[in-house]
């Protein structure tokens, strides 16, 4: 196989802790910790975790937001610097982005119209006569709007039809590759699932490849193929859709599983109550040893003391776990609950 | 004789005068509460979920009416003074909103807003509420609830801050507690946590309203669940009854769009098709028709009632039949 499209090597992002009370050294929270991914043409990849895991980050990351410590990110085999206007520019051509907040990421002066005329013009330049105001209204066609929208402001839509407007925004100029932040999160279930039959559709027609951020791995399953699991920085798992979801070899993914709720009361009854132990319930993880030991159900000294590698626990499927040879593959998440 | 609910709405409407016109949010609803009972009301945004039962209790935004009868243990707290009101509100009856950052005030450590809700009532002592603040704080399994009192709201996470809204609605030990989308902006895992705190609440015998959009969620905790549409009921039904088949097609359509662990992963999820009507649109027939599958002539004409059937309440012309594994859309898997 080529080169893959997106190619990320050991990527590390790093903030500076403030306040810190006059601290002679300065202190850093590791957002992303020496993380891989690949993306190919046209591939879905899910990124699953908690608020505070890091995936935000490493979207922000890949669009040059947010500078790397350590590691490289690679756009077609040329390595992308955020320092680089010009490379950066042509990077934006083809990777694109939608947010959490539907209302939020549109300018609440600007139009429909407007909206998406500017976000075509500015990565494909002025279009000719009537071409751009065409290409806008067959895009809005295409997430789904009627195109008498055009004229209608944020504050007069509703959030899924704001949520199409930035939809339309980030795929009028037909990218490679769209990261999804969060995207359908904030919206009612109802609104989420055209959402997500929207963005597969898309995918579909135009061959885009789809980065797709989300806290509920029940959405992801829908849309993406492969799926990494982040934990505070650092992907614990990495596996083809069909073996995370019937056989988790991490047991944050299995909590993850648990999570989900079950719109079934009979199984909602039976199954385990409080799947996890909220992060900062449990106090900070050793910086030695594996994040998830204080939340783990499984979690014994050699977790404390050092950090499991991401291990090839078959072919494809990756698992950064010291125990996840004992933790028996488990056909359902709820056959197993946590031992405290 | 059935023992008197708890909270009783008969024939509800809330109305807002805008600039142009007078638009009706909730059209005549009846519903109760009974004692230690949860009873989820579930709809997508605009269907005066929340304008329910912010009108029923007096809380609507300016330019806000609502009209009907309220009763809590069998005294009506809508209209008059509102000295009924101002009496319940509050103190057996509390609130959880959506967004825990507004509920609490940001410049006040969490003890001291949790110590208010009872000082400001004069009905404890400053060293009882201090005690009773650690007691709620732990009953919503906040980890070391007595340094947790000193802490400000911008130094505690997301699903803390709920459980602190949570603990205060506890603070009065209220017979009611009415959450409204609690768990709407949390994590999927801390949103498992909040609807333990709930369900653990209920189990010490506190009634629950717990308003949402989404079905997956009520599975867990409630007993009777009410799906509203534009502004009316239009099915109630027990929460095991309603998920082994649903009678109205919109229930149908809301159940399909929930994402599920338990469907082929390849599956398209169900979307409803089209969008609800916007509020103050009234019109003569059904209004879920001009997104209904089973839309026959009569629903265009005339509003279906809400009526029994079998051991529920549907409000449709062509309900899907009982056997129906209607709900099921996805199929179980081993």
């Amino acid at each position: 196989m080529s080169v893959p499209m997106l190619q990320i090597r050991g990527l590390r992002v790093r903030f500076p802790v403030r306040g810190a009370r006059l601290a002679a050294t300065r202190r850093w929270l590791t957002a992303v910790d020496a993380v891989d991914l690949e993306v190919a043409d046209g591939q879905a990849v899910g990124i699953v975790g908690e608020s505070g895991c890091g995936k935000s980050t490493l979207a922000r990351a890949i669009l040059g937001l947010e500078a790397p410590a350590d590691g490289s990110i690679e756009w077609r085999g040329t390595r992308v610097h955020r320092n680089d206007g010009a490379a950066l520019r042509s990077l934006r051509r083809e990777v694109q982005v939608v947010f959490q907040d539907p209302v939020g990421s549109l300018d609440p002066r600007m139009t429909v119209g407007e909206s998406v005329t500017e976000a075509l013009e500015a990565l494909a330049g002025r279009q000719a006569g009537d071409a751009g105001a065409a290409r806008v209204g067959a895009t809005l066609e295409e997430v789904g709007l009627d195109p008498s929208l055009v004229k209608r402001y944020p504050h007069e839509l509703s959030g899924g039809q704001c949520q199409r407007v930035a939809i339309a925004r980030a795929i009028v100029a037909r990218p490679k590759l769209l990261i999804c932040d969060e995207a359908v999160s904030a919206l009612d279930v109802s609104v989420q699932a055209q959402i997500v039959n929207l963005l597969d559709e898309l995918r579909a027609r135009h061959g885009m490849a789809l980065l797709f951020i989300s806290h509920n791995l029940a959405v992801v399953r829908h849309l993406c193929e492969e799926i990494l699991v982040m934990y505070l920085g650092r992907v614990v798992e990495r596996a083809p859709r069909e073996s995370i979801f019937a056989a988790p070899r991490h047991p944050y993914t299995r909590a993850l599983l648990a999570a989900v709720p079950v719109p079934d009361p009979v199984v909602a009854a039976a199954r385990p109550r409080d799947p996890l132990r909220a992060a900062s319930d449990s106090g900070l993880p050793s910086p030695m040893g594996c994040a998830f030991a204080p939340r783990c159900g499984a979690a014994d000294d050699m977790c404390r003391s050092s950090i499991p590698p991401l291990e090839e626990v078959r072919a494809r499927e990756f698992a950064a776990c010291h125990h996840w040879r004992a933790l028996a593959p488990s056909a359902s998440p709820d056959s197993r609950r946590r031992a405290t | 004789m059935e023992p008197r609910p708890l909270f009783e709405i008969r024939d509800l409407v809330v109305e807002f005068s805008t600039a142009r016109a007078i638009v009706r949010a909730v059209h005549g609803v009846s519903l109760e509460v009974a004692r230690g009972e949860c009873l989820a009301v579930v709809g997508e945004s605009g269907s005066g979920k929340s304008q329910l039962f912010l009108g029923s209790l007096g809380l609507l935004a300016a330019g806000g009416v609502a009209r009907g009868s309220v009763l809590f243990d069998g005294r009506e707290v809508l209209g008059g003074d509102g000295a009924a009101r101002r009496e319940v509100l509050g103190t057996r009856l509390s609130f959880v909103f959506q967004d825990p950052m507004n509920t609490l005030t940001p410049h006040l450590a969490v003890g001291r807003q949790l110590a208010e809700v009872v000082l400001d009532r004069g009905l404890m002592g400053p060293d009882a509420a201090r005690a009773r603040s650690i007691q709620v704080l732990r009953s919503v399994r906040m980890p070391e609830p007595e340094s947790r009192l000193r802490h400000y709201p911008h130094e505690l996470s997301g699903g803390q801050r709920q459980r602190v809204a949570i603990a205060m609605a506890l603070m009065t030990d209220p017979e009611l507690l009415v959450a409204d989308e609690p768990t709407t902006a949390l994590d999927v895992t801390v949103q498992a946590q909040v609807i333990e705190v709930l369900r653990e609440a209920r189990d010490r015998g506190l009634a629950l309203v717990l308003i949402t959009h989404d079905l997956g969620v009520v599975a867990g905790i409630a007993d009777r669940v009410a799906v509203m549409y534009a502004g009316r009921v239009v099915e109630c039904a027990p929460v095991r009854e309603l998920f082994a088949a649903t009678a109205h097609p919109y229930t149908a359509a809301l159940l399909a769009t929930v994402p599920r662990l338990d469907a082929p992963p390849d599956r398209r999820l169900k979307g409803v098709e089209g969008q609800p009507p916007s509020p103050g649109a009234d019109v003569p027939g059904c209004a879920f028709a001009p997104r209904c599958p089973r839309v026959v002539p009569r629903c265009w004409e005339e509003r279906p009632a809400l009526q029994s059937l079998g051991g529920r309440s549907v409000a449709c012309h062509a309900p899907l039949p009982a056997s129906a594994e209607s709900g099921r859309s996805g199929g179980e898997e081993p």
